[in-house]
């Protein structure tokens, strides 16, 4: 049976792994090829690496980074921060990653979507939403949380998929770096909706959010950073709990 | 050993070749009908679109020479389904090696929300299948140390039947064919570069055959 997926991530700085609490006091967390192996042996399905410095004269940094990473590791893994062009996809899909995730290029044109899937297949885009709950409703944002749209996530997420995303990766912004557990409101509304798998991110902070995610949030997949990187929670663990819950998971 | 990885139009050689590096080989990526008809085991990638990649393989005359290959091939993914009779995806005449057809996955959320929601064991299938699954009733020396109901990954929307051919099945809105063989030609849905230890035993089998 097909089983739900457990991702950590990882964002990278300067080819190193960061993690800030709200984009401040960013501390390292260390060498993203070695944190990678560790979570292959742990059991990691995916893993995902958000490259939060990206810039331009930052790329070819990353394009290394993602031939050791590819050359490292034995599962899929996935690339985001600042892609917005065919070259960009093109570049680190050739040094090894299996998919990209695209974020604010993809809202601001959204053809870059259909672009992508049609020239490297749905399978290989991911599109990355940002979405914060305000006045009764799930809106998107955008520069990493810091430009807000009046678009609501729902919407996007169907306008994304029609589009050709292959996977939605759904970061609550409300629940990111709070530890309690995960949008699941809103990740069951789009999970519901579209035909793609939805990642769920933002706010694990103990192994029954995940199991909730699940359950609850109907999530196909569910991705967190710090209590992987610094252990409070083990990913073998974790997916241990999950199916004592009768849950499906790679063990 | 020469291992040859066919070159085309349809991606994801770079993460073939780098598991063939872990397990100490180094495959020569190329297009070139003398290098593959001289190799020792063949890999035929994929991902990508049938029809577009039917298209590129006849353009190269790579077609027939894939068809009249003597020595072990292995087809990964679109390459397996390109190995089949007919593929559903594009509308295309395929390879013929395998007698199957390739049909796209009915999925119960056609045409928005879904109107049902578990099926059968499979909770909530999506169209194409995105992650680990299990491998079954395992057929010869390819799934050699590798257990029934081991995992791999997998991301596909068209699959095959199963049929005479099958050496290995899965199960996802159907019952059908993850793995498949005849004579010198062997085919897996998912994906062994990518399948972690079991993956990469799958990989060192090939490559012993």
């Amino acid at each position: 049976m097909l089983t739900k997926r457990i991702i950590p991530c990882l964002d990278i700085k300067d080819g190193r792994t960061v993690k800030g609490v709200n984009f401040e006091n960013i501390r390292d967390a260390g060498d993203p090829v070695e944190l990678a192996i560790r979570y292959c042996d742990e059991g990691a399905d995916e893993l995902v690496f958000l490259d939060i410095s990206a810039t331009n004269e930052k790329r070819k940094t990353l394009s290394e980074l993602v031939t050791k990473i590819a050359s490292s590791i034995n599962i899929p893994f996935t690339v985001g921060g600042g892609i917005n062009s065919i070259e960009d996809v093109s570049v680190l899909l050739n040094s090894g990653a299996d998919k990209i995730s695209i974020n604010t290029s993809a809202f601001k044109d959204p053809q870059l979507i259909k672009e992508l899937s049609s020239r490297f297949g749905s399978q290989c885009i991911v599109l990355a939403i940002d979405t914060k709950f305000e006045n009764g409703n799930w809106y998107v944002y955008l520069n990493g949380g810091k430009v807000k749209t009046e678009k609501k996530a729902f919407v996007w997420a169907k306008e994304g998929v029609e589009l050709g995303a292959g996977e939605i990766l759904l970061t609550s912004m409300n629940n990111d770096g709070t530890k309690n557990g995960f949008a699941n409101d809103i990740i069951k509304l789009i999970s519901e909706s579209v035909n793609v798998p939805v990642i769920a991110s933002g706010g694990a902070g103990t192994m029954k959010h995940f199991t909730e995610a699940f359950e609850t949030g109907k999530a196909d997949a569910a991705l967190a950073a710090s209590v992987f990187h610094f252990n409070e929670i083990n990913i073998k663990t974790l997916k241990q709990e999950l199916r004592n819950n009768n849950i499906r998971v790679r063990l | 050993m020469k291992v040859v990885l066919i070159k085309y139009n349809a991606g994801n050689t770079q993460s073939v070749k780098f598991a063939l590096n872990r397990i100490g080989i180094e495959p020569l990526l190329t297009d070139s009908i003398e290098e593959i008809q001289s190799a020792d085991k063949v890999i035929l990638p994929g991902v990508g679109e049938a029809s577009s990649a039917m298209v590129y393989l006849k353009e190269k005359g790579l077609d027939v020479v894939i068809k009249n290959l003597k020595q072990p091939i292995l087809g990964i993914c679109l390459g397996m389904q390109l190995m089949c009779k007919y593929s559903e995806e594009g509308k295309t005449d395929c390879l013929g090696i395998f007698n199957s057809t390739v049909k796209r996955f009915s999925s119960p959320f056609e045409g928005g929300r879904r109107s049902r929601g578990d099926v059968g064991d499979v909770p909530y299938a999506k169209v194409p299948q995105i992650g680990w699954n299990n491998i079954y009733n395992l057929k010869g020396y390819l799934f050699k140390n590798i257990s029934d109901k081991e995992f791999q990954y997998f991301v596909h929307g068209y699959y095959v039947e199963s049929g005479e051919n099958t050496i290995a099945t899965t199960n996802y809105l159907t019952e059908y064919s993850s793995a498949l063989q005849k004579d010198n030609f062997y085919g897996v849905q998912f994906h062994p570069e990518k399948s972690a230890k079991a993956g990469e035993q799958l990989l060192k089998n090939f490559v012993g055959l």
